[in-house]
């Protein structure tokens, strides 16, 4: 057959012409090999630089282009198995068509491929929502935080639907009309009934989201006034990489602040022109009683952070110049969060969560939730802001008028 | 239209309308041919390219941050040898760690997804798939890429400035990045950051003014905007959306400028910086966050849209399939670029701006979602029944669709204000915008690189490698980026330079290991590609005329690219560009240029809506043969 004696001269062709490549490509293997053992045994000669302690000095530099050397000629090696299993899949290609066969029918193994990726993918993300998805923030431990919680599990299962349904419709499809000479596609340029369907359908489930998406966000972000009176005020002021904390005194009543007041006995700025100023204490770390309403007044003194306690499901920036603040009630002490989680060491953590500079990372407090007769213990024993420097220095200041500073204050925690 | 061309540019009447190829090019000096060429088709390989080496550059930086976020506690002396001081005994310097974070998300968004994807496929496809000669301005475009080219080695040169590159993210927010003494990366590196984005936007509107102008004057005859491909449409709208929203982008930047250098305050109130009390008094960060996301929001769309075109078209040429509801596409397209405008405020849900504000930027984020959701189903529609073939370029396009899909839905979550609370700035958001739209449109241009590379270079790309790569980097960018949802519903927050010095989430560092790995094994794979590009160039198949067997207008010019496009007449369109199947007619595909005369056999009464004296004649043939069709 004339056809069959074509495809062999190109057979052979092709075949000298792989031959050839091939012959190269061994003997460039061998060069390869050859080289990783001169390297593993310049290895083996200095096995000092091995362990250096340091990084300076020629024999740790050594070890180390060894290393990379290693490492690239490994993934030369890989580049060079492909390009061999390229050639002999190329080859195995040929001998097909030389036989009158019907060569390597990559459409179908594509969409095959997409079959399989289907199914491993779908088994993925079960093993992710399981695996992973035991390793996620236990419940919230605060009144708001529950709401939110039910908000986060309608739309998880919401978009797991529409996530597993519309993969299997793409990776299936993919599949299932993968193309053939014999068959032509089904010209299907619109039709209107579906997609007015698939406007409304997905309008109307973002409607419901949206609906109740607001009504939990306006609970947790409007609270009335009163209850903003009621709640216990605690003044949290963010500077790199801290936080500083202010609790009120025996009044309930935090006094204001003034960032040109600041000294380095007044780091946050208090304005003693404030009575409410002179029983305010400060804090190590933030205890809150448990059931009872906080209200987290922020600040931040040079760039913005961001107060972040996912245990409570509570993040609000800290912007310098623009007082925020965030009111909600843990529910769960940090005792019965050690008890849930059986870790007795654990402590809720605040992070900040505003890139703020290089200690970014490892701007953290310690936030305490304790039973109300523990608050108190604790309270009574803080400290005054006012301390004795801080009333040596504002005597002597107070001599010079103030007035020119003083008219910048914050109208900060008037409510 | 072409009329309008010629007239307005003379040069050009000269050389083609005679024909007259060898006197041009005696004319072309290296120069002019690949330097300050004002080809569009060389504009669009010069952006292609220097978008692919951004590309590679952004995607070395996010390994070496990935190597500290796996390994935390090892020091790699090599990292020492390559960035010397930010890289003390072999461990990334935590200040550098976020200059290599910011400086790959502003890469990555900027250089390489919008100058890189607009600015290579506008550029190639506007003036070939509209039948235009060139682009309204030649010389401004060449200009646009000449910016963009500068805008780049500025922003790259702060790598060798003494404090390193800006480093507040790239978002830049100040007072971090207003305050050059907040930290490193605010000083010498920001300056060179604000002066690269503001060259790289004068670069974005000289591209999107010629865009816009060419789409609207200068297409062929019969090519009414409903005739246009789906391509164009997403260049088109991205193009305003990029000419109405960059400059403000410039109006913040300079802004932020006048804080650094000159002492105002517009963005800085009340700072007391290191235990100096700064005079700044009345401004608001707050003010540099909406008028960032007032570009930045538009510019994720502006990144999404063209892969969306180029996903489209790909997706009916490989199905040999109409795009299913090309005006529901085109709606779609059009309701996101003006929803966008008003959605920026659902980045600043927890800034502490009124809540009342937050309800409505949730109700209009949420809004978003459905020419989004629109725009899936018919991509899916399209698959449907369908005669698929898999060329990389169709593979790159599903794979656009799987991570769109994965992706978009958790915006559903953080587009909730109530939600966001929890998740905001957590590596739930940076897994949601990689996949939606990192992963997508890098997707989309690559499925553009593989589709229309014969138009660019006369030759093909290898279809094996293609796989190779197509492959790795699918199940690779999933294996990076899906754990990592699960990380910000544990609360991890993003930009943490490592997750040591915190007990709850240390059981995150095996994972982080795991995602380095895949996020390198994902990074060889990316030398399939550049191994498959670059020798296809120069030693690839040599391709046909219509490789694809496609539509479009670009496939009638010939397959060597001339100054011109086409060397006669410019081709009459009377089609919309996806015929593709359609019954009665021999081929499974009908070029834009083929008149419904030489198609009796398949025309349909849809096709001459807006003739009915042509509908008329047409059905008079249909009844004179109408038995000889039912013999058959």
């Amino acid at each position: 057959m004339n056809n069959g004696q074509n495809t062999y001269k190109i057979f052979k062709m092709k075949f000298q012409k792989s031959f050839f490549s091939k012959s190269l490509l061994f003997s460039s293997i061998n060069l390869l090999l050859l080289l990783i053992a001169n390297f593993s045994f310049a290895q083996g000669t200095a096995p000092t630089s091995v362990n250096a302690p340091t990084i300076d000095g020629t024999v740790a530099d050594n070890s180390m282009w060894i290393g990379i050397g290693y490492n690239v000629l490994l993934f030369l090696l890989v580049c060079f198995v492909i390009a061999v299993i390229g050639r002999i899949l190329k080859i195995y290609d040929l001998t097909l068509k030389m036989q009158n066969k019907k060569g390597i029918n990559w459409n179908s193994i594509i969409a095959m491929s997409f079959g399989v990726f289907l199914l491993l993918g779908l088994y993925g993300a079960y093993w992710e929502y399981t695996v992973h998805g035991s390793m996620i923030l236990p419940d919230a431990a605060s009144k708001h935080g529950v709401r939110i919680d039910e908000m986060f599990n309608i739309t998880l299962i919401i978009t797991t639907i529409v996530f597993v349904g519309t993969q299997i419709m793409l990776f299936g499809f993919a599949y299932i009309y993968r193309g053939s000479q014999l068959r032509k596609a089904y010209f299907l340029p619109h039709n209107n009934t579906i997609e007015k369907l698939w406007t409304v359908v997905p309008a109307i489930v973002l409607t419901i989201l949206v609906v109740f998406g607001s009504i939990t966000w306006k609970n947790i972000m409007d609270v009335p006034v009163s209850e903003q009176r009621s709640a216990l005020n605690v003044d949290v002021t963010a500077h790199q990489f801290a936080w500083e904390l202010r609790y009120p005194g025996k009044d309930r009543k935090l006094g204001l602040k003034n960032s040109k007041l600041y000294s380095i006995n007044n780091k946050l700025g208090v304005d003693f022109k404030d009575k409410n100023s002179y029983d305010d204490l400060t804090a190590d770390e933030i205890v809150v009683p448990v059931n009872k309403p906080v209200r987290i007044n922020l600040i931040a003194q040079d760039v913005i952070h961001s107060f972040y306690l996912p245990w409570f499901r509570v993040q609000i920036n800290a912007v310098p110049g623009l007082p925020t603040f965030f009111q909600f009630t843990p529910t769960v002490t940090t005792d019965d969060m050690r008890a849930k989680l059986d870790n007795p060491n654990f402590e809720y953590k605040l992070y900040c969560n505003k890139i703020c500079g290089g200690n970014h990372f490892n701007m953290q407090k310690v936030f305490r939730v304790v039973k109300e007769a523990e608050y108190q213990d604790w309270v009574s024993k803080q400290k005054p802001y006012l301390s004795d420097q801080l009333r040596k220095e504002l005597k002597m200041a107070a001599a010079q008028p103030v007035d020119a500073v003083t008219k910048n204050k914050l109208a900060f925690n008037k409510l | 239209m072409a009329t309008a061309l010629t007239v307005n540019n003379p040069e050009l009447i000269h050389v083609h309308d005679d024909h007259g190829h060898g006197e041009h090019h005696h004319k072309e000096t290296f120069l002019t041919k690949y330097v300050f060429s004002q080809d569009h088709k060389m504009i669009a390989k010069q952006f292609l390219i220097t978008g692919i080496i951004m590309a590679v550059i952004a995607m070395i930086l996010s390994v070496l941050f990935r190597i500290q976020l796996a390994y935390p506690n090892t020091a790699f002396p090599f990292l020492h040898t390559l960035l010397g001081r930010f890289a003390p005994e072999g461990r990334l310097d935590p200040n550098f760690y976020l200059s290599l974070v910011t400086i790959h998300g502003t890469i990555m968004v900027f250089f390489v997804l919008t100058a890189g994807l607009s600015g290579t496929f506008s550029n190639l496809l506007i003036p070939l798939q509209l039948g235009a000669r060139d682009m309204a301005s030649p010389f401004l475009n060449m200009l646009s890429y000449w910016f963009f080219f500068t805008a780049c080695i500025i922003m790259l040169s702060s790598f060798f400035v003494q404090k390193g590159p800006a480093g507040g993210g790239w978002t830049i927010y100040p007072p971090l990045s207003a305050l050059p003494k907040a930290m490193p990366g605010s000083e010498m590196g920001m300056t060179l950051w604000l002066t690269s984005m503001v060259l790289f936007v004068a670069s974005q509107l000289m591209g999107g003014i010629n865009y816009i102008s060419t789409i609207l004057n200068m297409r062929t005859k019969g090519m009414d905007l409903w005739k246009m491909p789906l391509t164009i449409w997403g260049f088109f709208v991205t193009a305003i959306l990029g000419v109405l929203s960059f400059p403000v982008l410039v109006a913040g930047v300079v802004l932020l400028v006048f804080d650094r250098s000159m002492g105002t305050s517009f963005y800085l109130s009340d700072i007391v910086l290191n235990g100096s009390v700064l005079p700044n008094e009345g401004g608001s960060p707050i003010l540099f966050e909406h008028l960032f996301w007032f570009l930045g929001h538009p510019e994720v769309y502006i990144v999404i849209m063209p892969a969306m075109g180029i996903v489209s078209e790909v997706m009916a040429v490989n199905a040999r399939k109409p795009v299913f509801g090309y005006h529901a596409m085109v709606y779609s397209l059009i309701g996101i670029t003006v929803l966008s405008f008003i959605v920026w405020g659902h980045h600043m849900f927890v800034t502490g701006m009124n809540p009342f504000l937050g309800g409505v930027f949730m109700i209009t984020t949420l809004i978003i979602a459905v020419p989004s959701a629109v725009k899936t189903f018919n991509w899916l529609a399209t698959l449907w029944r369908g005669n698929i073939r898999f060329t990389p370029a169709m593979m790159f396009s599903i794979g656009f669709v799987s991570f769109f899909i994965s992706g978009g839905l958790t915006g559903i979550f953080l587009g909730n204000s109530a939600l966001d609370i929890n998740l905001h700035d957590t590596y739930f958001v940076v897994a949601h915008f990689h996949l939606v739209m990192g992963s997508a449109a890098i997707f989309g241009m690559l499925a553009g690189v593989y589709h229309w590379f014969p138009k660019m270079f006369g030759r093909l790309m290898d279809e094996k490698l293609g796989y190779l790569h197509f492959w790795l980097t699918f199940i690779g960018a999933y294996l990076v980026f899906f754990p990592m949802h699960f990380m910000g519903l544990d609360g991890v927050p993003r930009r943490y330079y490592a997750f040591t010095e915190f007990e709850s989430m240390k059981q995150w560092l095996s994972v982080n290991t795991f995602i380095t790995w895949a996020a390198i094994m994902s990074a060889l794979a990316q030398v399939a590609f550049l191994y498959n590009f670059f020798s296809s160039i120069f030693f690839g198949r040599k391709a046909s005329q219509n490789p694809w067997n496609a539509n479009t207008l670009e496939w009638t010019t010939p397959i060597e690219r001339i100054h011109g496009n086409w060397p006669g007449e410019i081709p009459t369109v009377y089609r919309w560009p996806y015929d593709y199947s359609k019954p009665g007619h021999d081929q499974d595909f009908i070029p834009q240029t083929v008149p419904f005369s030489q198609t009796l056999n398949s025309n349909l009464p849809h096709d001459f809506e807006d003739d009915p004296e042509v509908e008329k004649l047409q059905t008079e043939w249909l009844k004179k043969n109408s038995p000889s069709q039912e013999v058959k």
